[in-house]
């Protein structure tokens, strides 16, 4: 095809058609120097702002690399191991809604099958071996959903509302917390100062020290803390926060009882439930009225606020999750269904960017090797 | 037929279009892995616009194969000439590698492709760490390649705009229909 003449009107048939002939068209002079110039501003100009939106300009912006890198000065992690609840199980279990749930949210998981769920509990802190039962926090994360079709992924935690009110002052918190280099503690007065700053992180402070403990993962609530938009089928939305609520009774465990405890306590526990059968929560969804704080987790809603039982968890077994399905996953609370919205809370836009670097990097621990830890087979309890 | 030194319409109409998508994409991309607030917008942008731009590239390259381009006027040194070929290599290999090393990554991170909340694409790479780790990698890198290039390639078609106008720059900005002036022929 392309080896044919041109039938142009305008062209003899004896001229090869493919090449305008040389004409000294180009801009010389002043002109030429002007055209260059206004060349490299545009370039320059698009490279600037390709590296402004890069962050490479802007040292003080906040960013997930610096939130995980703070994390990281305060409490250090290890390869291929999640930078916070760096220890846990995966589980595998599934999820099936109730007839209240499709009037608050369209999604799918609510319509009533029994959805396949994998996950993962966990405790708080950066270290892998950390003692079971001495951790305040503790945390499930799910996947609701297969590879092919749209995901629920939660990642929970038994506080009922986050230290902070905002990114910064999580960021700040971190940097409080960072243990001076000549007594291995954090500075008293720059913890003092941060409090002072942030009074919202007392709060949090009472319910760690009041709160019971109870004895498994098994009696635990599981909070989502951020707001979320549900959206029903005709498209009415709700603003909610949500619970997994166990249906196995709560039993504390004292100070005495903690401290006696092996390292990994919890683990070897809910496998002792489990072997005598399945375990269940509920998924409370509690529905927030006009003026209720969206945009700070720190902030609860009144007790007084409506709650919806949407559906039901059970949990049939758990695996190490050295080897575990639960592994290689980022439990991102934004990757979400239809009928399921994230809110405009900052905190949980930061949470997403946050998990997906940590996941990043330790994947990338995993492939270069540098990660047998994380990967072998862990010792049994 | 011989194109008479002008591009044909379609692969006009896919150059300006993808150009517009493709800087987004990269601007996207590089805003998305910094910015906290804008990430889950820009990430649920970058996913189906970055799908968009394969499924176009192939179509243009179709095009392409289908209706050569024209000729660079032997005013062009050979070197040029070259770099110009294969700047054109690379772009269409980073435009048609790029979302297919998207897609294969998440599918190996385990990931749902998302394109909207409710249409997921299936995975087209096993999940696993490693394959995760390397395409993930290769991502980040070409699309700063990519951006580069295009860079160049802007440089270049400015220079002979602005400076050389010796047609090239004509040659994607209009057609062959086109009233031309007595230059051309």
């Amino acid at each position: 095809m392309s080896d044919r003449q041109s039938s142009g009107p305008t062209r003899s048939a004896a001229t090869p058609p493919t090449r305008s002939p040389r004409r000294g068209s180009g801009r010389r002079g002043s002109g030429r120097t002007l055209a260059l110039a206004a060349i490299g501003v545009v370039v320059a100009g698009i490279a600037a702002a390709f590296a402004w939106t890069a962050g490479w300009l802007d040292g003080d912006r906040l960013t997930a690399a610096g939130l995980i890198d703070a994390m990281e000065e305060a409490d250090s992690s290890q390869p291929g191991f999640r930078q916070t609840h760096a220890k846990g199980v995966c589980l595998a279990g599934s999820f099936v809604g109730s007839s209240a749930a499709p009037a608050l949210s369209s999604a799918r998981i609510f319509a009533g099958d029994v959805i396949p769920a994998m996950g993962r509990f966990s405790i708080g802190g950066a270290d892998p071996y950390g003692a079971d039962s001495t951790a305040r926090v503790r945390s499930l994360a799910l996947q609701l959903g297969g590879p092919s079709e749209p995901q629920w992924r939660m990642a929970m935690n038994n506080f009922p509302f986050f230290a902070v009110s905002s990114v910064e002052g999580f960021q700040q918190q971190l940097q409080a917390k960072r243990p001076d280099p000549t007594t291995g503690k954090p500075d008293a007065a720059a913890v003092a100062a941060f409090e002072a700053s942030h009074p919202e992180v007392l709060d949090f402070q009472q319910w760690a020290k009041t709160a019971p403990w109870t004895d498994s993962w098994a009696n635990t609530q599981y909070n989502s803390v951020n707001a979320f938009r549900f959206t029903n089928a005709d498209r009415e939305t709700q603003v909610v926060r949500w619970s997994m609520r166990p249906q196995a009774p709560v039993v504390e465990m004292d100070a005495a009882q903690r401290n006696a405890a092996s390292a990994n306590y919890l683990a070897t526990e809910l496998q002792t439930r489990l072997d005598d059968g399945p375990l269940h929560w509920d998924m409370v969804v509690t529905l927030a009225e006009q003026g209720d704080p969206v945009t700070d987790p720190s902030q609860q809603w009144p007790s007084e606020r409506k709650q919806v039982v949407v559906g039901t968890l059970t949990v049939t077994q758990i695996a190490p999750q050295s080897t575990g399905a639960c592994r290689d996953v980022n439990f991102d609370p934004l990757i979400l269904p239809p009928g399921v919205a994230g809110s405009d809370d900052p905190i949980l836009a930061a949470r997403s960017a946050v998990y997906a670097k940590s996941f990043n990097r330790r994947e990338r621990d995993i492939a270069l090797g540098h990660a047998d830890a994380a990967t072998g087979e862990e010792p049994s309890p | 037929m011989s194109n008479a030194g002008h591009f044909n319409g379609l692969a006009r109409l896919l150059h300006w279009l993808m150009a517009l998508m493709i800087l987004t994409m990269l601007f996207a991309g590089v805003g998305m892995v910094t910015s906290l607030s804008a990430r889950p917008w820009l990430i649920d942008l970058h996913r189906p616009l970055g799908i968009a731009i394969l499924l176009l590239a192939v179509l243009r390259l179709f095009n392409r194969l289908r209706n050569p381009p024209p000729a660079l006027p032997d005013s062009v040194p050979r070197w040029q000439a070259a770099a110009a070929v294969a700047s054109h290599w690379v772009l269409y290999g980073l435009m048609l590698s790029l979302p297919l090393i998207g897609w294969a990554m998440l599918s190996a991170g385990g990931y749902p492709v998302s394109m909207t909340a409710s249409f997921v694409l299936p995975p087209i790479a096993p999940h696993d760490p490693t394959v995760y780790a390397v395409l993930r990698t290769a991502h980040g890198w070409l699309g700063y390649l990519l951006f580069a290039t295009v860079l160049m390639h802007l440089a270049a078609a400015l220079l002979h705009a602005w400076v050389l106008r010796d047609g090239v720059f004509q040659a994607m900005a209009r057609g062959a229909d086109a009233p031309v002036d007595d230059f051309h022929r």
